[in-house]
């Protein structure tokens, strides 16, 4: 079933797609110094800083994932049924990892324990690290091709998601994501962990770039199920372009302009979304048989549902995006360690009664 | 099997995940009541209460969030035949969710948590309140969606047998569903019930501590008089909402009094020993109030299971239209029962607070009452939900899709069996944690020091942001 390109449905794929980029431009950074905290830091209080960098926004970051599913059941429910139906036991996995990840920042500081904080800080590193890989591995199997039932609901299994190119994929998402993160961190915060932020940078990026390419050429080379309504030279340039936005921010990150670095690694994860949904217009999942592929018209609803969301997307995302730039901006500053705190101390039996880490103005956590 | 599992999943999880929604809408309500108190007044006794509240809030807020994204993505996972027929209508309210209520709640909450010290006390007061309004609006929402499951409006249905769905007509018709305002203002004022339940919980066992007595008084009193207030209203608009279910499912109505024959004048039976069947054992009855109850009169007629399930048939077809008859009158009563003994405890403690300035007056017994009281708001929530949701049974949405038609059809047994077992895991290790964390914050008390510097940096050097986490 096909319908006409300019329509409401188009919209609102393109919305989709921006929600998503807004998910991975932002909670891409927070994946990354979730994994980095653990990686990278060498003590509870270079962990707590790489917390702290990402404190005031990861979990309106997360929102944006919650605005997009939402989203997706509105306007295509044929798509959110037949995804979400169909990666069952990967999107459980996301959510216990997005579960454990989202509790331990508040449960982390709770007691005073070495354990206990190891205990979380593993539970924020592999929470962020479990999501990074699979939705890579779930967008690649978007583009690549999935059996389909007539019906248009997935028929292949937890064997039919873990294809060679979707693993590649799910990889690209993961370096791409730390090399973000990192970049995040060398602009965020000072000092030693500023520096091992940088560091790592300098060579994830890199490596991103190349497995972003790599896994869009492997695409475009094995794509045997028909390509969308656009050329399949965009995608390659966008897919190219992520990676040159990556290897240019590796080389800024070396040259100490690591804001204007992460501004590039931001535009590079715009590149690679806008890779993944121009490939797929204006198909949503693409099938290998024996059903048709899910498309944005036979996926979606009625216009009436379009036209009332388009109408309070048209009115309240611009809101949103005021206010969560204007927290942006509030917490603009670079994080330093707390005066008393000098470079790699060893980690501190009670670093909370460490000096200058446990002060009165500790807004509502003094508990 | 499969529908059986992914109910005993869905129940699960939602009841699991409203143990801390109306604890997050309440809290947040009365924190933002207590810093604008402390913002109006300068006083720092309000300052120090915002502050031990506000962790209490932020250990239950994290809970509530993430066991939140599980419930949206089960639509799709669990029930894709459901979001396929329902997405027109049921999917909107979710986005607007999101876009319109998350988005405020969790950004402001992140600047509250990490703004203390970088905004103006007006800034970071109102972040705390758009926090609140987001939780509110959310709730909102979602009960948008529910209550079209209910009372489905604004819609017709397009297509046959598997291609079968609801298509929107009129979006305004949704907004103004009658069910929904009358869940919404159930719900929330609630939730506030649960929230000021808990402050005056925790508040009469700080008093019983000994720990800073006055202050603990204050919030108890704050407690008490929001629950009292907050819970004559509940019962207001569970009284409307009992009058709705009435004309809008005359079987759950039915259901939740376990009344067979259709009748005037009806009886309210207050319990029943042995079965529910028509010949128990020993039963208590109040005479009349059942129909007052339905239809606000003295000698109304009450439909019962007998005839609603004969007016299912002749409407529907055959098949049995009846829910779980113990479950949909135990949990009607738990839930008003628990909402009566919450009246008379709020009005209790305050009454015997009523001396005005002093501490709060109560025998050592009332305090510990007070403090097994938290329980009673968690425990009504749970039961007026699981009544309302399953006494809507065998419909998932009432009148249009029987809930053995929604499961994911692609989902095998043992996929469901696997995530059943690992949700139950994860959310009762979590849930001990919870416990426990909040058991270990709420002890900590106000703390010892009531002059907290300004935040860190020499005076005249702008404020930093401070490692929280």
């Amino acid at each position: 079933m096909s319908g006409p390109v300019a329509s409401l449905n188009t919209v609102w794929f393109a919305l989709i797609g921006v929600l998503w980029t807004g998910y991975f431009v932002l909670e891409g950074f927070d994946f990354g110094v979730g994994m980095l905290s653990l990686a990278i830091g060498r003590d509870d209080t270079d962990r707590r800083m790489a917390r702290s960098a990402i404190g005031p926004w990861w979990d309106g970051n997360e929102v944006w994932l919650i605005v997009a599913g939402g989203a997706t059941f509105a306007a295509f429910p044929l798509w959110y049924a037949s995804m979400f139906s169909g990666f069952y036991l990967p999107l459980f996995i996301i959510l216990a990892a997005l579960i454990i990840r989202g509790v331990s920042f508040e449960f982390r500081g709770k007691r005073d324990s070495a354990r206990w904080k190891a205990g979380w800080d593993w539970a924020l590193a592999v929470g962020s690290l479990v999501p990074a890989f699979a939705w890579g591995v779930a967008f690649t199997d978007l583009m690549r091709g999935l059996r389909l039932s007539p019906a248009g609901l997935y028929l292949g299994g937890l064997s039919g998601l873990v294809a060679p190119v979707a693993i590649v994929g799910g990889l690209a998402s993961l370096t791409l994501f730390l090399a973000h993160g990192a970049t995040f961190l060398s602009f965020k915060t000072s000092g030693p962990l500023a520096g091992r932020a940088r560091a790592t940078a300098m060579w994830m990026s890199p490596l991103a770039a190349l497995l972003v390419v790599g896994t869009a050429a492997w695409l475009s080379a094995g794509g045997s199920h028909g390509p969308g309504y656009l050329p399949a030279a965009i995608p390659i340039a966008l897919a190219a372009g992520c990676g040159l936005a990556f290897v240019i921010a590796a080389m800024l990150v070396w040259a100490h302009w690591e804001g204007a670095a992460f501004g590039l690694s931001a535009l590079g994860i715009v590149a690679a979304v806008g890779a993944i949904f121009t490939t797929l217009f204006p198909r949503v999942m693409v099938s290998s048989g024996p059903g048709p592929s899910l498309t944005i018209w036979n996926a979606a609803s009625a216009d009436k549902t379009l036209i009332v969301m388009t109408v309070v997307a048209a009115i309240f995302v611009p809101v949103v995006l005021a206010y969560q730039g204007w927290s942006y901006w509030v917490f603009r500053q670079r994080l330093a360690r707390p005066p008393g705190q000098p470079a790699y101390v060893p980690a501190p039996l009670r670093p909370h009664s460490a000096p200058g880490l446990h002060r009165g103005g500790r807004g509502a956590r003094s508990g | 099997m499969n529908v059986l599992l992914d109910r005993w999943q869905f129940g699960v999880t939602i009841v699991y995940h409203f143990l801390f929604v109306p604890l997050t809408i309440g809290l947040g309500f009365l924190v933002a009541i207590m810093q604008v108190q402390a913002y109006r007044t300068r006083d720092e006794t309000w300052d120090r209460l915002t502050r031990f509240f506000g962790t209490l809030f932020l250990i239950n807020f994290a809970m509530g969030v993430v066991t939140g994204i599980v419930q949206e993505f089960q639509f799709g996972m669990n029930w894709s035949n459901y979001s396929v027929f329902v997405g027109n209508i049921f999917g909107a309210p979710l986005a607007f969710e999101g876009l319109l209520a998350f988005f405020l709640e969790s950004t402001f909450i992140g600047v509250w948590i990490f703004g203390r010290n970088l905004l103006s006390p007006l800034v970071h007061t109102l972040s705390i309140c758009l926090a609140s309004l987001g939780s509110i609006v959310s709730a909102f929402f979602i009960l948008t969606a529910n209550a079209w499951m209910q009372h489905p409006v604004g819609y017709r249905t397009v297509g046959h047998g598997a291609g079968r769905k609801a298509v929107l007509t009129d979006f305004w018709a949704v907004l103004r569903n009658s069910t929904l305002w009358a869940e919404f203002s159930h719900t929330v004022l609630a939730a506030f019930v649960t929230g000021a339940m808990f402050i005056l919980g925790v508040s009469a066992w700080q008093i019983l501590r000994g720990r800073n007595a006055a202050a603990f008084t204050r919030a108890a009193r704050l407690g008490a008089v929001v629950a009292l207030i907050c819970v004559v209203l509940v019962i207001v608009t569970g009284d409307l909402q009992a009058r709705l279910m009435d004309t809008q499912q005359p079987m759950k109505m039915a259901a939740a009094e376990a009344v067979y024959k259709t009748q005037s004048g009806a009886s309210f039976s207050l319990l029943t020993i042995g079965n529910l069947s028509g010949q128990p054992i020993f039963q208590i009855r109040i005479p009349h109030l059942l129909s007052l109850i339905a239809t606000l009169s003295w000698n109304g007629r009450v439909t019962g299971v007998t005839g609603a399930q004969a007016a299912e048939v002749a409407r529907y077809g055959p098949g049995s239209y009846v829910p779980v008859l113990w479950v949909t009158y135990w949990g009607f009563r738990i839930m008003v029962g628990l909402g009566f003994l919450i009246l008379v405890m709020s009005a209790w403690a305050l009454w015997r607070s009523r001396r005005g300035g002093k501490p709060f007056e109560l025998g050592r017994w009332t305090l510990w009452v007070l403090v097994a009281c938290i329980a009673s708001p968690f425990l009504a929530n749970t039961a007026g939900w699981i009544f309302t949701e399953m006494g809507r049974q065998p419909w998932i949405v009432y009148g249009l899709l029987k809930t053995v038609q929604a499961e994911s059809p692609t989902v095998s047994v043992a996929d469901v069996a696997f995530t059943l077992g690992g949700f139950a895991l994860l959310y009762t290790v979590l849930g001990v944690t919870d416990v426990i964390l909040m058991y270990l914050s709420a002890r900590h008390g106000l703390g010892e020091d009531p002059h907290p510097p300004d935040g860190p940096g020499a005076p005249g050097e702008a404020p930093a942001q401070e490692l929280i986490y």
